[in-house]
């Protein structure tokens, strides 16, 4: 581990003018995986800026009828706030369906966002992993790579990212607010996240010396008809190796409009415009889901281990359709999926 | 003078980072200590001030051994960094009981013979007790999903959640 420094930040402008001022700082907020990666020596930052005191905890209506989520507010209590339970369940339930209670109470909605892929050789710092040290190579994609990803992959990296809640906000379509020393932003969450490419090392859009805000739904929650289904190793406190989050808005049985992410295949929660279009107007039936699997899988690619992968997403994006159609949404206690 | 001791404070804290003097509330008593910034909250428990009954597992909050109440909320204590805890309630598995009663908890682990080594088990009653407090599980399953971070190598589960429904019943 790395010696470092504390420091605590008094307000935003404060903190983005202390990570401004020294390159090798980051900073800290719940620290569930921060915390973890500097006692791997994967993170090596000298010094720690500590924001998780900033006053960004509330969680309130805006006024174009969605609801702004402060960066520090914990997991736990976005998933238990009324506003989310009721009008953005499906936040709710991936939100629930990631980690430990212990862990949800500590991490924070911004770090959520920011936290790192758990590739098995990005934590193992005696491979090469042009993630963790770029131009050293892959050991993923002739390695074990069981819980890499499918989609979207670059030769230089087949890492995922592994998020739940993310999945939720980019099937929400939510906005990441940012500031830095130039002032606010607002990233389209599809747009916060990039694809390895040839720069692995970048996880997403968000520069060095911004600090994320808030987080904004837009009005539209589909509390009617929405899933998220997460398949594991385990039935809970483990990742994904397939989740699906799916969102409809029915009229009668003919679908209106659609939203499907998939999260543990890629480097960034998965969407694909092409497979919510040929959804709407049609029948909520098995064989719209189908098409709209294929569809969003289209170019899935598996590295040996992970090839199962592509079977296992097909089969729970048509799952996780018939049970947002069906208004029976996969429950987080009851782990039988029906 | 003067200035040659100011300048080699500076210099030290470029190298070596200083350490830093915290309060915590443990266990309702004030606690001052003086730990490195990277002294997690589960060391500065166990090194600093000799409560030894949060336990270090993986250490990497994975397995939930280290689990103790943070202004009441359960937390792993492994992946917590002591200097960012400055002025909050700690609560550990030493200061449960009150007034010489075992906790409602702590009896049900021993009604319901809920471990064995009894390694996780100060991680488990702590994390019960913060279960409890948020009052969101109601049924077994509900119990087995909310308690899923904290790993139980013996498989004590099935003794485990039905301590945790008597006390629940009981509270």
């Amino acid at each position: 581990m790395t010696p470092f420094q504390y420091a605590r930040a008094n307000d935003v402008a404060d903190a983005i003018k202390q990570i401004a001022t020294d390159p090798s700082a980051k900073f800290i907020a719940g620290g569930t995986n921060l915390i973890d990666l500097i006692k791997y020596d994967v993170e090596g930052p000298t010094r720690l800026i500590d924001i998780s005191h900033l006053p960004l905890r509330s969680v309130e209506p805006t006024a174009a009828g969605g609801v702004l989520i402060g960066a520090m507010v914990p997991n736990t209590d976005l998933a238990y706030h009324p506003l989310i339970e009721q009008r953005y369940p499906l936040l709710a339930r991936a939100i629930m369906s990631g980690a430990s209670q212990q862990l949800r109470n500590m991490a924070s909605t911004g770090g959520n966002l920011v936290q790192r892929t758990r590739c098995f050789y990005f934590y193992d710092t005696t491979t090469p992993c042009n993630k963790r040290e770029p131009g050293s190579g892959c050991s993923a994609i002739d390695g074990v790579n069981r819980i890499n990803a499918i989609l979207g992959t670059s030769e230089a990296c087949i890492a995922t990212h592994p998020s739940d809640m993310c999945v939720a906000l980019a099937a929400l379509e939510a906005a990441v607010h940012v500031a830095g020393p130039a002032g606010t932003r607002t990233i389209a969450l599809a747009d916060f996240h990039r694809l390895p490419g040839n720069t692995p090392q970048r996880d997403t859009n968000l520069e060095p010396d911004e600090i994320i805000t808030a987080i904004e739904l837009p009005s539209k929650g589909f509390s009617a008809n929405y899933s998220y289904l997460k398949i594991r190793d385990r039935l809970s406190y483990a990742f994904a190796l397939v989740s699906v989050a799916a969102a409809l808005e029915l009229d009668g049985d003919t679908i209106k409009d659609a939203r499907l992410a998939l999260g543990g295949v890629a480097h960034k929660p998965w969407r694909s415009s092409a497979a919510e279009t040929v959804l709407r107007g049609e029948r909520a039936d098995a064989s719209a889901f189908a098409r709209a699997a294929d569809i969003l899988l289209h170019g899935a690619k598996g590295y040996g281990h992970n090839n199962f992968k592509i079977g296992l997403a097909r089969r729970a994006i048509m799952r996780t359709l018939g049970q947002a159609a069906r208004g029976t949404p996969q429950s987080n206690s009851d782990k039988k999926i029906r | 003078m003067a200035r040659s001791g100011t300048a080699r404070r500076v210099t030290r804290a470029a190298t070596v980072p200083e350490k830093i003097p915290i309060r915590l509330t443990v266990n309702g008593s004030q606690m001052e200590l003086t730990v490195a910034p990277w002294t997690t909250l589960l060391d500065a428990l166990r090194d600093h001030l000799d409560l030894t009954g949060t336990k270090k597992g993986c250490d990497h909050g994975q397995c939930g051994a280290c689990t103790v109440l943070v202004d009441g909320r359960r937390i792993n204590s492994c992946l917590t960094l002591a200097v960012m805890k400055e002025g909050a309630e700690i609560t550990t598995i030493e200061g449960l009981a009150r007034d010489g009663e075992l906790h409602p908890l702590q009896q049900a682990f021993i009604d319901q013979d809920a471990f064995q080594c009894g390694y996780c088990t100060s991680g488990q009653i702590c994390s019960a007790a913060g279960l409890i407090a948020e009052g969101k599980a109601r049924t077994p399953d509900e119990i087995r999903e909310l308690m899923s971070g904290n790993i139980c190598r013996c498989g004590a589960y099935p003794n485990i959640v039905a301590a945790i429904l008597q006390a629940m019943e009981r509270s």
